[in-house]
């Protein structure tokens, strides 16, 4: 019962590890305005610390490059488990306007699993907040893809693309 | 001296509160604000204007005769509205929705399908023969199913190595070979 008691209690208790993987600043400034009194995370318990084996969540932001990589995998490594991995920042999302540039591995997945991905160049002090909400689990998720068609009725894309690759090339 | 603190503490009382009310109450967002991108399939006439001048290129576009499929990879958008200012139909535009958070990535992978209207002569949609007018479409516009940035400008990324040069432990000077 206690053990179900301290998990109620201590669970919304966020420690933020903040790791700036080739960042241009501007995620990072959005990271450090949520502490601001303004938004006040740390009214949820969430506060920055200054190594990861105290940590509980890492904030990556900017997309990771080659040289940054490996020390990314051993900070991963020295958190201690359970830990939490939200991806601030369209750069350690997808990797930004860099995504295939020869330096850029294009996003932190790449190198190690992420919780929370939350996308903007920089994304809003109060996306920040309502992902680190969803890392907990205390929002509902609310983006779905959208995906829409205009065709003709009863058209079948997958039956048109295999028609239209037997067709041969008209050339003039 | 006694009066100065007074005044102090009186324009501190008198600040209230600043704290955003922001996960209990919704925060509205400014005047002008850039979120995620949505579109109409019904306008869209899938010229590549958007695709043209997409800085991350996240918009890709897909030519399979009549149908074009278009992506959009909104894991890598900047929310620049630069489709939204090229559009000419206004087919596609920057919403106010700033909490896409997600744990999966393919939640923010949008696509639409158009159908294209053909030529009235000979009955089939244009399609670009040139190998110079190709090239400008490199990388954004591709004839076939994934056919469009295929690759980017470095097709295969090298593998990298995990481990470090050196480690991190001092090791005991008993062990040193001389």
């Amino acid at each position: 019962m206690i053990s179900d008691l301290c998990k109620k209690m201590l669970s919304k208790s966020l420690w933020l590890f903040h790791t700036n993987c080739g960042a241009c600043n501007g995620c990072d400034i959005e990271v450090i305005d949520v502490l601001t009194p303004y938004y006040d995370v740390e009214r949820f318990g969430m506060k920055l610390v200054g190594s990861p084996r105290h940590a509980d969540a890492l904030v990556i932001t900017g997309s990771v490059s080659r040289q940054v990589a490996p020390a990314l995998k051993r900070l991963y490594e020295a958190t201690p488990d359970p830990k939490v991995v939200i991806a601030v920042g369209t750069c350690a999302v997808g990797g930004n306007i860099w995504f295939d540039t020869y330096n850029i591995l294009g996003g932190a997945d790449k190198v190690v699993p992420v919780t929370v991905y939350i996308p903007g160049c920089p994304p809003r002090p109060e996306a920040i907040i309502y992902g680190a909400a969803l890392a907990l689990g205390m929002v509902p998720k609310k983006v779905k893809p959208q995906r829409e068609q205009h065709v003709p009725r009863g058209f079948d894309l997958d039956a048109y693309i295999a028609r239209w690759q037997d067709t041969p090339v008209v050339t003039r | 001296m006694f009066k100065a603190k007074l005044k102090e503490a009186i324009i501190c009382f008198g600040a209230g509160r600043v704290t955003l009310k922001y996960p209990f109450e919704p925060s509205p967002v400014p005047p002008k604000f850039r979120g995620k991108i949505e579109f109409d399939a019904r306008k869209c006439i899938a010229c590549g204007g958007c695709a043209n001048v997409c800085p991350p290129r996240c918009i890709v576009i897909e030519d399979m005769g009549e149908v074009a499929k278009i992506t959009f990879n909104l894991d890598r958008c900047i929310q620049c509205a630069r489709c939204y200012e090229v559009c000419p139909e206004k087919a596609i535009w920057p919403t106010d929705e700033f909490e896409t958070a997600t744990p999966d990535k393919s939640d923010l992978t949008s696509e639409m399908i158009v159908w294209m209207s053909s030529c009235q002569r000979c009955g089939r949609c244009f399609e670009t023969d040139n190998a110079i007018d190709k090239f400008e479409s490199k990388r954004w516009r591709g004839r076939g199913p994934g056919e469009a940035n295929k690759h980017g400008i470095f097709p295969v990324k090298p593998p990298i190595d995990f481990t470090l040069p050196g480690s991190l432990v001092r090791e005991p000077e008993g062990e040193q070979v001389q």
